[in-house]
C-alpha cells in the first residue's frame, strides 16, 4: 500500500512537469523486478555514428525511471495482462486463438521481439511485429486485422516484447533487408516539413540537449511499445514516428506505410545491443 | 493563428490603398541576401515593435524561438531549450541586416543549420498544414509574416551586452 502511494505521487510529479523533475543519474542502472538487468548504454554498432548508444530510459527523470523498475509500478503491464486474455481467446472464422498455434506465450515468443523487423522469406517482404500479428489474425485465424497503431495491437506487442526483456536487440541489416534498410536510412536523414527537420537533427545532433521542456534522447525504439504518462496509454513505434514527423510541420506518413516500416527497421538497427525493454515508461 | 494572420493581411491590404510603404512589402521570393546571408532592406518599411517581437518569440505557434534558445530577457516564459546558442547580446554581435537574414532564412547564414527559415514558402519536403500532420496548402504561408519578422529583429536588437 505504501508503495502504491509512492508510485501515485511519483507519477503525479512526472505529470506536473518534466523539466522540474530531478535529473537522472548518468550512471543509474535499470534492473526490472530486481532481476532483469537491462543494458541501457553500450558501444554503438558500426553503422551508427556514435561512440555509445543509450536507451531513452537514461534520459528520463528519476521519477519516470523508477516506474519502469518494478512491474507493479509500470502502468504498461496492465495492457500485458489484457493481452494474455486475448492470447487465449478464439477469434475469427477458424475458431482459433494465438495459443492454438503458439501455445505458451512465455516459451514460444521468447526472443521474437529482439529480431523484428525481419525478412519473411515466404512473403518476400520485411515484416514488423505488427505486420506479423495481423498476418496471423487474417490468414491463420480468419479474424479482422487490428488497426496498425491501435490499443489492442500495442497490447499484443507489449505481451510479446515482455518475453524478450533483457535480451539484446539484434536486427539484421544486410541480405534481403538491405534495400529497405537503406530506404529507412534515407528517411532518417531527410529534412521534412516546413521546419525542415530530420530525425538526425534532433536525435543524432542534439540528443542530451533540451528542446523546450523535452530532454532529447537518441530516439531509440528498444523500449517500445511505451507507456506515456502524457497520454496514459501504450504507444506504438509508428505512432511515435508520426508524432515526431507531425512536429516538423510535415505531412506525416501513415502507421504501417512502407516508409515507416523501412524507418522502423533502420531505427531498430541503431539500437542493436541495447536490451529489449518493452513496455517501457516515458513521459 | 489563422484568424490572426487573416486580420494582418486584411490590415495590410487596407493600408495598401493609402500607404505606399505598406504596398512595398517584400514577397518571400524577392528577398535578397548578400554574400554573408544578411538582408539589408526592411521587409515592410514599417519599424518593428520589440514588444510584439518578444511575444512572437515565445509563442509556440509562431516563432517558438525559446524552444531552442535561452534568452534571459524572456525568462518569464516557460521552457527555454539549449539546441541553439544563448541569444543574450545578439544585438551587439550582429547588425540589423544580419539578424534579418538569420530570421528570414538562417540557412543563408549558417550552412545546414537546424534553425528553421521563418520567411520562406517553398522548397519543402512534404510540407504540412501547421501541426495537423496533413498535407499543406498548394501555396504555403510563411511561418512568420513580414511584419512579425521585423518585430522579432527589433526585439533581438534590444539584446545588448
Ligand atoms: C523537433 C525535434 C524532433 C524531431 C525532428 C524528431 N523527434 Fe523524435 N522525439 C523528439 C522529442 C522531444 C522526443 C521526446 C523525448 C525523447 O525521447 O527524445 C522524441 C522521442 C522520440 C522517440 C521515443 C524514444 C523513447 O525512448 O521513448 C522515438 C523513437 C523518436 N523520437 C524517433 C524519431 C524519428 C524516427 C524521427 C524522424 C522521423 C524523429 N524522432 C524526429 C523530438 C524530435
Ligand atoms: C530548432 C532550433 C532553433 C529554432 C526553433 C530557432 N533557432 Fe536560432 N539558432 C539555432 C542554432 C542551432 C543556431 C546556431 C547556428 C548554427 O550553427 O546552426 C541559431 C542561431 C541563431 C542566432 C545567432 C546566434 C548568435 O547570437 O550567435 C540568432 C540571432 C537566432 N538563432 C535567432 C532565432 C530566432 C529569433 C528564432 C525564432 C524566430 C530562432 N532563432 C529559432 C537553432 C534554432
Amino acid at each position: 500500500m505504501a508503495k502504491l502511494n509512492l508510485t501515485t505521487a511519483l507519477a503525479t510529479a512526472a505529470l506536473l512537469g518534466t523539466a522540474s523533475g530531478a535529473w537522472s543519474d548518468e550512471n543509474a542502472t535499470l534492473i526490472v523486478n530486481g532481476e532483469i538487468e537491462m543494458v541501457t548504454r553500450t558501444a554503438a554498432p558500426d553503422h551508427v555514428p556514435f561512440d555509445e548508444i543509450r536507451s531513452g530510459w537514461t534520459f528520463r527523470t528519476e521519477e519516470t525511471q523508477v516506474l519502469q523498475m518494478d512491474d507493479f509500478d509500470n502502468p504498461g503491464m496492465i495492457f500485458v495482462d489484457q493481452a494474455i486474455d486475448t492470447w487465449n481467446t478464439a477469434e475469427g472464422s477458424e475458431g482459433k486463438s494465438c495459443a492454438s498455434c503458439h501455445e505458451d506465450v512465455e516459451s514460444s515468443m521468447q526472443g521474437v521481439r529482439a529480431v523484428y523487423p525481419k525478412w519473411n522469406e515466404t512473403a518476400g517482404e520485411v515484416r514488423t511485429l505488427a505486420m506479423q500479428i495481423n498476418d496471423c489474425r487474417e490468414n491463420q485465424m480468419g479474424a479482422n486485422p487490428y488497426k496498425y497503431d491501435s490499443n489492442p495491437m500495442a497490447a499484443m506487442e507489449a505481451l510479446i516484447s515482455v518475453q524478450s526483456r533483457g535480451m539484446p536487440v539484434n536486427v539484421a541489416i544486410d541480405g534481403p533487408v538491405s534495400e529497405t534498410w537503406e530506404k529507412g536510412k534515407e528517411i532518417y536523414y531527410t529534412r521534412y516539413g516546413q521546419l525542415e527537420l530530420s530525425c538526425a537533427n534532433c536525435h543524432e545532433d542534439n540528443y542530451d540537449n533540451m528542446i523546450r521542456a523535452d530532454h532529447l534522447s537518441q530516439g531509440q525504439i528498444n523500449g517500445f511499445p511505451t507507456y506515456r504518462l502524457k497520454n496514459a496509454k501504450l504507444n506504438t513505434v509508428h505512432g511515435r514516428f508520426k508524432g515526431c514527423v507531425r512536429d516538423t510541420r510535415a505531412e506525416t506518413f501513415s502507421p504501417g506505410s512502407p516508409e515507416f516500416v523501412a524507418l522502423e527497421l533502420y531505427v531498430a538497427s541503431r539500437g542493436n545491443g541495447l536490451s529489449v525493454e518493452g513496455p517501457s515508461v516515458r513521459n | 493563428m489563422k484568424l490572426f494572420r487573416t486580420v494582418l493581411v486584411g490590415v495590410g491590404l487596407a493600408c495598401a490603398a493609402t500607404n505606399a510603404v505598406q504596398a512595398a512589402e517584400t514577397a518571400p521570393s524577392n528577398v535578397t541576401h548578400d554574400d554573408y546571408g544578411s538582408v539589408a532592406a526592411s521587409l515592410t518599411g514599417v519599424a518593428g515593435d520589440p514588444a510584439r517581437g518578444a511575444a512572437v518569440m515565445t509563442d509556440r505557434g509562431l516563432g517558438n524561438c525559446i524552444a531552442c534558445h535561452e534568452v534571459t530577457a524572456l525568462k518569464d516564459a516557460p521552457w527555454h531549450g539549449e539546441v541553439g546558442p544563448v541569444l543574450d547580446g545578439a544585438g551587439s554581435r550582429w547588425t540589423e541586416a544580419d539578424l534579418r537574414g538569420i530570421v528570414v532564412n538562417s540557412k543563408m547564414v549558417f550552412d545546414g543549420t537546424i534553425m528553421p527559415a521563418y520567411y520562406k514558402n517553398s522548397g519543402y519536403v512534404r510540407p504540412g498544414d501547421l501541426y495537423t500532420g496533413k498535407a499543406g496548402p498548394a501555396e504555403m504561408p510563411t511561418i512568420l509574416s513580414a511584419q512579425q519578422v521585423e518585430d522579432v529583429v527589433a526585439f533581438l536588437l534590444t539584446l545588448q551586452d
